[in-house]
């Protein structure tokens, strides 16, 4: 197991049905109560008695194999495995006696007789299950010596980067195989060969890198011995101490394990009491977390008055003095709104509280915008017009308890790859599975995954599936009329109901439009509507779109109409993308709501604001990215403060963001790395880390969490501090002494997250907003019994043709999306090992549009559309369909939004990257473009080395 | 593209974006509520500057290149707009 001090009772727990009694047994003398179905071993520890085990883990079904675990029952002949038996009433157990202890010796004599006997410098030494099973069984000798046929000498796989399988060393109890099957669900692994032979084998005798494996980390996790070993477990040793975190990554939101060395971590361990992850990682959370100390980090503030300029290390006070001169300077020559900030899903709830306080309060605008807003925007306006609330409605382990599921516009195994281990498992379980999506996902087909029907759609065409989906369901009367009578806006759900029934909205009607055949449109509606418990998750591919928020009305729709919100099982579940993206949604940095999504306009809750701020509060929204963006070319929008979010890389239409950007007179940049965006800065303060802080994530589920600060800030501030001396710079007291005085005032002003503390987060765990006097321990399940706006409201979803519509000149469709072993702009994973599984962006092109272009697999290929043109290597793949190209867009030299366009979402300005014209053609070198970009970068990076070096840069 | 109105520009922006989501209210078959909703949506989410350049372009230029549902809000919910 390798997790210093964690109690591992053996095997999982089993959940009796409520009205089932608990069952008693007798453990040596020791009578315990436990559940139906609960296996001898764990009810032992139950009882404080640690069994023998080395085969058995709590995180997996007892498997039989070690026979250390052997116990006495009365009544019952032999020495049965106390992992793979049952309690029955009344059983009488024995775990230790003579000739318990004879077999057990026994046992433990043979392991060893094939194990090298290097202890002292065995990399887990002292965290070594073998090792304490030795020990316990009180072995003392080998009788069989060490001469025989043996193991010894295989040799090690050292080709995954983050870990070392050491065949020598393995005991062949099939855990990493199992973990890999039952906890991944990737099924990598087996074991090759019989009896003496039997070896764990990656694939067919691959190795890790060449196999399928997706480095998860849960085989390395579920080991007893040092077999499967982090390398900087290796390098370092074992840890001393830990905290308990949250991963900076995806919308999941795991809880982890850092374990430390003085302030260096040695590795992150997944939790196992992670309500979001239950102890499983991905390779982006479990390994990923080198960038943190990496070598590219800036740790001084820095400043320059132009770009072309050398930058200039400067102390805290003078970056910070200059940086707030020049805001001011700016607002005096152009208006107090010709300013702004924007914040970013990879902050805290408390530094983006803070910064949304810091634009309103200090600068005296609400021109404050989040990162969310190019991407899960459309969410919060669709469910919030709907629902009443702008969030998921479940849990993640609700679809535990669902029976259909739809999938659309998203890839969990690839953006969400804890929680598709926990679809899949429900999906092994049997739950059904309905794929809407451009491309042949690994949620489509993949082992033990078959969706049983994928509606491949061209991109675009979302509200007409959705629509159509919700034509069926009427027209063969499948809805849940009474659920619908009691819970929802009858009024609403009348006109709705007219208007999806109208013919031109059937799914024969609209075949030629989605593409999608129409007797597989009426066979998902069946099933969704009929198949019990029915539950959607959706993604970027449901909200990037010119009419995203009306496909998340519309899902929202099909769960209404199929009575499908307000219990376990089912419910509206977008994927957030990042870590924080609801949390810095709820934290109100988009510019028309305060904290808790209420209008600025709301003179109400814009009084309580402005009491406990000590400021009179603008009362009109302010300007959303894009709209900042075109003011900035217009020379009404000047500076601005940009933390934690890469828009020149991340934003759609690049050369308009950076031609934007290029106009403004004071651009303040707080990051890691001197990102895209920083090098239109003109001033650098230095970002810290998620170990570097103290503060909260709130994952897809609402599920706030605390991020420990494990470290100190490598440039002396943490986030939050940075933003708390601007604001002080700027003339605007918040005397702050720690993040945990930002939330006391958060949930002091934010009705749904009444009580939320430090304090209260520490005992609990996490915390599901909303938290109020109804619910002050959270709420899992949302809109039960009513809908948070009252009556649930149908809203129409007239589908409307994208204007990038295909022609002769631009024939084919873009779409964009993630890769498992990158995030996002790839600034944190590109600067780990994780690029060994992904180094370049690469154009995925379907064999026939690549053989009518003369394409070949890895030929350069030119992407050009109405926006720009870009040039990356060819990937000839059924998976995307033929008209449709997909990528990317992880590498800033891609130069993926170079090409995706000004498009935006009609009610929230979000961009619709996934929908572009282009057209795709053989080339032999970078575009003209990529050449600029390599220049550019060039002289910006000479720039940051000579001021470093203290020598003249050269500028142009 | 420009944003803001200036003299003989252009908001194209704008003029695009208040068109799609005219489309979005348009299927609502109460019109006057789905005109109202119009000026309600522009109000709650735009900036006042992008507010006043639309309609200060409307004011010079008509509704031609407005759906009619959108030159009915601008003409008759001026007040709940600005």
């Amino acid at each position: 197991m390798n997790t210093l001090n964690d109690l591992d009772y053996g095997t999982p727990a089993r959940v009796s049905a409520p009205e089932a009694a608990l069952i008693t047994v007798e453990i040596d003398g020791m009578q315990v109560d436990v559940p139906v179905g609960t296996s001898v071993m764990r009810a032992a520890v139950d009882a404080g008695v640690n069994v023998p085990k080395l085969c058995a883990t709590d995180s997996l079904e007892p498997f039989g194999s070690c026979r250390l675990c052997l116990v006495e029952i009365e009544g019952r002949r032999g020495y049965p495995a106390s992992c793979t038996t049952p309690c029955e009433p009344g059983m009488k157990v024995t775990t230790q006696s003579p000739k318990l202890a004879d077999i057990r010796r026994g046992v433990m004599e043979l392991y060893i007789s094939d194990h090298p006997l290097d202890c002292l410098t065995c990399p887990t030494n002292g965290n070594c299950e073998l090792q304490d099973m030795a020990g316990a069984v009180g072995l003392r000798e080998v009788r069989y010596g060490y001469e025989g046929d043996n193991h010894l000498d295989l040799k090690k796989d050292e080709s995954n980067p983050y870990f070392t399988y050491d065949a020598s060393k393995c005991i062949v109890c099939n855990r990493c195989v199992r973990a890999c099957e039952e906890t991944q669900g990737t099924f990598a692994l087996t074991i090759d060969g019989r009896g003496f032979a039997s070896r764990v084998s990656a694939g067919q005798l691959d190795s890790f890198m060449e196999s399928e494996c997706v480095s998860c980390g849960a085989c390395v996790q579920a080991c007893p011995t040092a077999t499967l070993t982090e390398k900087t477990v290796i390098m370092l040793g074992q840890a001393e101490h830990s905290a308990i975190t949250t991963c900076a990554y995806c919308g999941v939101g795991c809880s982890f394990k850092a374990e430390m060395k003085g302030n260096e971590v040695v590795r992150m361990v997944p939790h196992k009491d992670g309500k979001a992850n239950h102890g499983h990682s991905c390779v982006k959370g479990r390994f990923a977390w080198g960038y943190a100390t990496h070598k590219d980090r800036i740790t001084s503030p820095m400043i320059r008055s132009k770009i072309t300029d050398p930058w200039k290390e400067v102390s805290w006070d003078e970056a910070l003095t200059y940086a707030a001169n020049e805001f001011r300077r700016i607002q005096a020559k152009h208006g107090t709104d010709s300013i702004g900030g924007i914040t970013s899903s990879r902050c805290t709830n408390e530094e983006t509280y803070l910064v949304q306080k810091l634009v309103r309060a200090a600068f005296g605008n609400n021109n404050v915008d989040t990162c969310a807003r190019v991407c899960h925007s459309p969410t919060g306006y669709g469910l919030k017009q709907t629902l009443g609330e702008s969030a998921g409605t479940q849990t993640f382990d609700s679809v535990m308890q669902s029976d259909v599921i739809i999938i659309m516009g998203a890839n969990p195994a690839s953006a969400h790859p804890v929680f598709a281990s926990q679809m899949k498992r429900r999906l092994r379980q049997g739950a059904k599975l309905i794929v809407i999506d451009p491309r042949t996902t690994e949620m489509v087909k993949s082992p033990h995954v078959q969706a049983d029907y994928h509606l491949k759609l061209m991109p675009g065409t979302n509200v007409a599936v959705i629509t159509a989906l919700a034509h069926v369901i009427l027209e063969e009367g499948l809805q849940q009329e009474d659920y619908i009578q009691e819970r929802c806006d009858v009024k609403s759900y009348a006109e709705w109901k007219a208007f999806v029934l109208r013919p031109e909205n059937s799914p024969e009607a609209m075949e030629a439009i989605t593409g999608v055949p129409a007797a597989e449109m009426r066979g998902a509606a069946r099933l969704f509507a009929t198949g019990g418990n029915g539950a959607i998750y959706y993604g970027l591919g449901v909200t990037e779109h010119a009419q995203g928020s009306t496909t998340v009305m519309g899902i929202a729709n099909l769960a209404m109409v199929t009575g499908n919100v307000g219990r376990d099982g089912v419910g509206v579940n977008p994927l957030r993308g990042q870590n924080n993206v609801q949390g810095a949604c709820d934290m109100g940095s988009f510019p028309h709501e305060l904290p808790g999504y209420r209008h600025i306009s709301d003179t109400t809750v814009r009084n309580q604001f402005e009491a406990a701020w000590g400021v009179t509060l603008n009362a009109e929204p302010g300007l959303r990215i894009p709209n900042m963006f075109d003011a900035a070319l217009e020379g009404t929008f000047m500076g601005l403060y940009c933390e934690g979010e890469d828009i020149v890389q991340s934003d759609p239409n690049t050369q308009h963001v950076t031609a934007a950007l290029s106009n403004m007179e004071c651009i303040v940049v707080q990051d890691l790395f001197l990102n895209e965006t920083a090098k239109y800065a003109h001033v650098f303060l230095p970002g810290s880390s998620f170990l570097e802080k103290d503060g909260t994530f709130t994952n897809a589920e609402r599920r706030i969490s605390r991020v420990r600060k494990v470290m100190p800030a490598k440039a002396g501030k943490s986030d939050w501090e940075v933003t708390v001396a601007l604001a002080e710079k700027l003339g605007y007291a918040m005397p702050y002494k720690h993040p945990s005085e930002i939330m006391d005032e958060i949930a002091a002003l934010t009705p749904t997250f009444t009580g939320v503390s430090y304090a209260k987060l520490d005992e609990a765990g996490s915390l599901q907003w909303p938290c109020n006097a109804e619910a002050p321990d959270g709420t899992p399940i949302m809109h039960i019994g009513e809908f948070v706006r009252g009556k649930g409201r149908f809203l129409n979803t007239q589908y409307i043709a994208t204007d990038e519509k295909v022609t002769m000149k631009y024939p084919l469709i873009l779409t964009t999306g993630r890769i498992l072993s990158q995030y996002n702009v790839g600034a944190q994973t590109r600067r780990t090992e994780n690029s060994q599984w992904h180094s370049e962006d690469r154009l995925e092109i379907h064999p026939h549009d690549a053989e009518d272009r003369g394409i070949r697999e890895g030929d350069w290929v030119g992407i050009e559309s109405r926006a720009g043109t870009t040039v990356l290597r060819a990937d000839i793949t059924e998976r995307v369909q033929p008209g449709v190209v997909y990528t990317t867009f992880h590498f800033p030299e891609s130069g993926a939004n170079v090409i995706t366009t000004n498009n935006s979402d009609w009610a929230t300005n979000c961009p619709e990257y996934k929908v572009t014209a282009v057209q795709v053609m053989p080339v032999a070198q970078p575009s003209q473009w990529q050449q600029e970009f390599k220049q550019f970068t060039s002289v910006q990076e000479s720039l940051l080395k000579g001021e470093s070096q203290n020598e003249p840069a050269v500028t142009k | 593209m420009t944003f803001v109105h200036v003299a003989g520009g252009k908001p194209d922006t704008l003029i695009k974006m208040v068109n799609q989501i005219g489309s979005f209210f348009e299927t609502m078959s109460d019109v006057q509520q789905a005109q109202t909703d119009i000026a309600k949506h522009l109000r709650q989410f735009w900036a006042p500057r992008m507010r006043h350049a639309l309609m200060a372009y409307f004011d010079q230029h008509g509704g031609a290149e407005f759906l009619k549902i959108v030159s009915d809000t601008l003409h008759t919910r001026r007040d709940a707009i600005i």
